[in-house]
């Protein structure tokens, strides 16, 4: 297994035996509660931290377009709350975070960035959710048939073509879309204006300009669910029990559904959740492509602003729902796993 | 290799091992063929990437000397077209490996750096030292390390080495993973005892006996790390980190969907510097994967 995971970026499993310690349930449960909201914690405080250390003044930044005197520079200061010691200002910031409140935007003037965000996540969602779902279908089908048709050339070629799209980064994949099919799909945002009204209509409009972005994503993360899920099962290949499935004269497709598969399946399963910081970061370059209005597309903008507020709030947003994920992926690998669950 | 003379000190014994020892990990990689196609094809595209002043010339890279149309098709004279400044792409993609390999190279030396130093550190001292940077490294490793890179490259004057700042900061928990697992097991074997007994401290057990064991790992582990850090570097100079006047791959393809040149369906634009990507970084994963079979003790006896 070590030999697929080595091969891509992104986070590998962390080591089974650190997994299999012989504490109970509700002792795991809590420790990796713990650690979770320990990292949390550290999401906010890397966060604040981390765009203070911008060089320039943001005041001054926001003020560069309207002549502004002292007077109002120093309102704004006040208002923005930049005149106060740090240690409040992060006070407030993280009071301010658990209420939900993450500041107010520089760019588009007098927005909270809680609702910037929040009319973003959607988008993002649908399209990360689709190509998930997706990629994990084709991608556990792909390497379960190719690792049991082991050196076919099946195999051979879908590995290959695995490997390959391994290498290709997200952005060109979109853009070499864009350019083949040549107009047959829209190239940027989620509604076309001519869209008929109606729940039909309107569904299939966003239907139709989500084809591209979803394609593009779907093709870099399939890759990696059938490289795992192909060399898991491939571990299971000569384990006598396959051969006890066999010598109770099972069929061939009925010992790989029913008994190699499942137990196979389990790495696959726990990388849908850990893999999510890396699909994250895939969706913010698929989004800047397509001009897809998601949280990607907020980071591109306010990248270029730069708005800072916002970017800190895309960053302590999209690091905690990783953060989560990973949770929910450590608790769903000691359910999952009979041997774990036994211990 | 018993058959030391008297007159060798240790020093040489130990030298003429690891040369037998690097003479026969260059023989088990050599017989992989893509291993070995690979290498090759790197050694000499980055050959050609360091000797590129001697044999082109920089001038037609400059845009108030531009020579063709703009966006003009593949033809005789610009045998890959023209970007919209009127620019050979041609030119422009040879160029830009310099570029992309340097800030490539650039972020890996720094990431694996930082990983080998916390990697040796988590596993050496142990006690709540190791706690806290274990801690520390799988924090980074689940964080988004491209939200991280932008975060970072906002708050930094955007610029070539700002890029290679932010992937460095983000790309070395697997690289610490790694070094640490390799340095728990050469720490619990008898000669790091016997050498401790002897009165050896923390710098020459590190410096003497781990480094030189966990070396090969780690090398094997940069050359895959080099490939994402160039689709990194790429990704970040598309989403407009870099600086963008410089030539790179990402800048270029950059260019190529601000400009329009991807509306108007340039392929030319695009193709180029994205298979340059694809190859060179399939180039650094065929290299790695290779040395991984080779120098991983678990690989050893897979079939590659």
């Amino acid at each position: 297994m070590s030999q697929t995971l080595a091969t891509g970026p992104g986070p590998d499993l962390a080591d089974p035996d650190e997994r299999r310690g012989g504490t109970g349930t509700l002792r795991f449960v809590l420790r990796k509660l713990a650690e979770a909201v320990a990292s949390l914690v550290l999401v906010t405080v890397l966060g604040f931290f981390l765009f203070r250390m911008l060089p320039g003044d943001p005041v001054a930044f926001m003020a560069r377009d309207r002549p502004t005197d002292r007077d109002q520079i120093a309102q704004l200061r006040e208002r923005l709350g930049l005149d106060r010691p740090i240690l409040v200002q992060f006070g407030k910031y993280f009071a301010g975070l658990l209420r939900g409140d993450l500041g107010e935007s520089y760019m588009y003037r007098n927005r909270e960035v809680a609702d910037l965000i929040g009319e973003r996540l959607w988008p993002t969602v649908l399209l990360v959710g689709s190509a998930t779902v997706l990629a994990v279908a084709i991608g556990l089908w792909l390497g379960i048939r190719a690792a049991w048709k082991r050196d076919s050339f099946f195999d051979r070629a879908q590995t290959g073509i695995a490997l390959t799209l391994w290498s290709v980064p997200q952005f060109w994949l979109g853009l070499l879309l864009l350019v083949a099919t040549n107009g047959l799909f829209p190239s940027r945002g989620m509604h076309s204006p001519d869209a008929g009204p109606g729940f039909f209509a309107q569904s299939l409009d966003v239907l139709h300009h989500l084809v591209l972005p979803c394609l593009t994503l779907l093709a870099v993360f399939y890759a990696q669910y059938m490289l795992v899920m192909r060399s898991s099962l491939l571990g299971e290949m000569n384990a006598d029990y396959l051969t006890t499935a066999r010598a109770k004269g099972l069929r061939d497709d009925q010992v790989r559904r029913r008994h190699a598969v499942p137990n196979a399946l389990l790495p696959a399963v726990t990388l849908v959740f850990m893999q999510f910081g890396a699909v994250v970061a895939g969706a913010v370059t698929v989004e800047a492509v397509f001009s897809w209005p998601g949280l990607g597309q907020l980071t591109y903008d306010s990248l270029h602003g730069p708005d800072l507020p916002v970017l800190q709030g895309v960053f302590v947003v999209l690091t905690g729902a990783v953060v989560l994920m990973n949770l929910f992926a450590e608790l769903l690998y000691r359910v999952l796993d009979p041997r774990v669950r036994a211990a | 290799m018993t058959a030391g003379t008297a007159a060798e000190s240790p020093r040489a014994i130990a030298w003429r091992r690891r040369r037998a020892g690097i003479a026969r990990t260059w023989h088990e990689f050599a017989t992989q063929k893509a291993a070995l196609i690979g290498f090759c094809l790197l050694v000499l595209t980055v050959l050609v990437a360091v000797a590129l002043p001697l044999i082109s010339d920089q001038s037609g890279l400059d845009v108030t000397q531009a020579t063709g149309k703009p966006l003009a098709p593949p033809d005789g004279r610009f045998w890959l077209g023209a970007d919209v400044e009127g620019r050979s792409v041609l030119l422009m993609t040879v160029w830009g490996a310099r570029l992309s390999l340097l800030v490539g190279f650039s972020a890996t030396v720094l990431s694996v750096l930082i990983g080998t130093v916390i990697g040796i550190a988590a596993a050496h001292f142990g006690g709540w030292v190791s706690a806290i940077l274990l801690r520390f490294t799988d924090f980074f490793l689940v964080l988004p390390s491209l939200v991280l890179a932008i975060a970072l490259s906002a708050v930094l004057r955007p610029g070539v080495w700002t890029i290679v700042v932010a992937i460095g900061v983000t790309a070395w928990p697997g690289t610490a993973r790694l070094v640490r697992a390799q340095t728990l097991t050469i720490e619990s074997r008898p000669y790091i005892e016997r050498s401790r007994a002897l009165g050896g401290g923390h710098l020459h057990v590190i410096a003497r006996h781990v480094l030189p064991g966990v070396a090969p790992l780690v090398l094997a582990n940069t050359t895959l790390v080099v490939g994402n850090a160039v689709i990194a570097d790429a990704t970040l100079s598309f989403l407009g980190v870099g600086d963008p006047n410089s030539i790179s791959w990402g800048a270029m393809l950059q260019s190529a969907l601000s400009s329009g040149a991807v509306t108007r369906g340039a392929w030319w634009n695009l193709l180029p510097p994205g298979i340059a990507i694809v190859s060179v970084v399939l180039m650094f994963t065929l290299v790695g994967r290779g040395l991984e079979t080779v120098l991983n003790p678990r690989l050893k006896g897979r079939r590659p």
